[in-house]
């Protein structure tokens, strides 16, 4: 899996450090996702599925291949 | 067949739910704009600035296998019978169903050009066109949205009055503390704020000219917002037997009636945690209880949770807020500093904390969310 996040449709919302702590993180500044891991590892899978969908920007994409 | 009312936001996150669950039968999703589903947050914000092109709202539409209706409108239910009466004439008949059909903008009298609401891609779009050639702007409403317009029109160079009859901006969704911060934010950036007194009307002949107030003043403009909330679409499901005193009333699974679910702005629910029944207009409330209503149609559903999460841009500040904001709610600021503009306060009813308001300090808004539930 692969993670596209982008920043500019991004509002900050921190919906996906709350689901993955691990793969997402907040600018300190404005709050604007930070992307800690490009390809996160299996046993994450689930919780960066439930980050995209939940994301009310859907600023983040996913490259399942 | 699985029939989705509202191609927006929510409706489309249940089919989308439905086809991922393993709902694999025929999936019909009606809606009565033109457009494919598209994201509204952006309107008043990047596309009204002009900062986005209008075709960056698309919501990436990608479910397996659905028959599209657009700009066809549900126009009457048949609970027992499990039938939609469309626009078209036609009738459809469904074993399950979704309503997801939203709120409309509240409306004053008045049939003069040059007044606005603004709910749709469509309405953006006339309203930007105008608000390029306006000098004076009146926006009635000071609510979230008023306050956004208000942001951006006066970036845009427009000289901007808002109304409203209450004592502040925004202070139905965070009382009057917030919104005395949200008022000087408003006063910094030289839009004026005429509080306390209500719209008794709009003036002009064919076109808008001025906006009267109750207590005798008038303003010039020559464009209008009015942004005076919104009202649950639901007239086309009045004799279906649902019950409709807030939006459509669904029990703590979204669930309105048998093999019928609701979801967004549209749906009330018996919040399990808050035990009273409650309806949220905000963007990710669209998506998380299309998921949740889309998993109680496939008996997977379990009561609906969540804590609110809702945001609102004005001009160089991000107002975000996770919970819920009751009446009698106490803020006192839990990290930052009003002073320095970056702040994060905490609101206690009860002895608990119900919510959380941050003001451009997104990280620490989000740490004190874990407080949510927790006795002050
Ligand atoms: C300008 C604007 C800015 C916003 N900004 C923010 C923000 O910053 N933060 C935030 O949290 N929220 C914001 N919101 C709120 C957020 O956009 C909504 O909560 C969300 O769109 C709700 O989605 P929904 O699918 O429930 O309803 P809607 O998006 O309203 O979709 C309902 C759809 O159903 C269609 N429909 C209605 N009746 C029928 C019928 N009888 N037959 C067929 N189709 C029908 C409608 O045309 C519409 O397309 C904003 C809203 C607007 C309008
Ligand atoms: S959930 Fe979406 S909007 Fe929120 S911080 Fe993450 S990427 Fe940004």
């Amino acid at each position: 899996m692969k993670v596209v996040v982008d920043q500019d449709k991004c509002v900050g919302a921190g919906q996906c450090v709350l689901l993955a702590p691990d793969v997402f993180d907040q600018r300190d500044e404005d709050g604007v996702v930070v992307l800690l891991q490009e390809f996160p590892p299996a046993e994450l899978h689930d919780d960066v599925r439930q980050a995209a969908r939940v994301c009310p920007a859907l600023a983040i994409e996913l490259d399942e291949q | 067949m699985i029939a989705v009312v509202g191609a927006s936001a929510a409706g489309l996150t249940a089919a989308q739910t439905l086809r991922r669950e393993g709902y694999t039968g025929p999936l019909t999703v009606i809606g009565d704009e033109q457009h494919m589903p598209y994201d509204r947050p952006p309107l008043s914000k990047q596309v009204l600035s002009g900062v986005w092109e209008p075709s960056k709202v698309s919501l990436p539409s990608t479910v397996e296998d659905v028959d599209w209706k657009l700009g066809v409108r549900a126009v009457g239910l048949d609970v027992g019978g499990r039938r939609l009466a469309l626009s078209t004439g036609d009738s459809l008949d469904y074993d399950k169903l979704v309503v997801a059909t939203g709120v409309s903008p509240r409306r004053l009298p008045s049939s003069l050009a040059g007044v606005h609401t603004l709910r749709t891609l469509d309405d953006a779009l006339a309203f930007k066109e105008e608000l390029a050639a306006a000098r004076s702007v009146v926006i009635v409403g000071a609510g979230f949205m008023g306050s956004e317009v208000a942001a951006v029109a006066s970036s845009l160079g427009a000289d901007v009055t808002v109304v409203d009859p209450l004592a502040a901006p925004m202070i139905r969704q965070f009382g009057p503390w917030l919104g005395d911060l949200v008022a000087k934010l408003h006063a910094d950036h030289g839009v004026r704020m005429r509080l306390g007194v209500g719209v008794s009307g709009l003036v002009g002949s064919g076109r808008v000219s001025a906006v009267e107030l109750a207590d005798g003043t008038s303003l010039p403009a020559d464009v209008v917002l009015v942004a005076i909330g919104s009202v649950p679409n639901t007239s086309w499901l009045a004799g279906s037997g649902l019950s409709l005193t807030d939006g459509v009333d669904c029990d703590s699974l979204c669930r309105a009636a048998p093999n019928v679910v609701a979801c967004g702005d549209v749906a009330s629910w018996t919040h399990p945690v808050q035990g009273r029944r409650i309806r949220v207009e905000h963007r990710m409330n669209a998506t998380e209880q299309g998921m949740a209503a889309a998993r109680t149609l496939l008996g997977k559903g379990s009561p609906y949770s969540p804590i609110p999460y809702f945001w609102t841009d004005q001009y160089d500040v991000k107002i975000q807020a996770y919970g819920t904001f009751p009446v009698d709610a106490v803020p006192s600021v839990a990290a930052g500093d009003v002073g320095t503009g970056r702040f994060a306060a905490v609101y206690v009813a009860d002895g608990r904390v119900t919510g959380v308001v941050g003001w451009n300090l997104p990280r620490e808004t989000r740490q004190l969310r874990a407080r949510i539930g927790e006795p002050a």
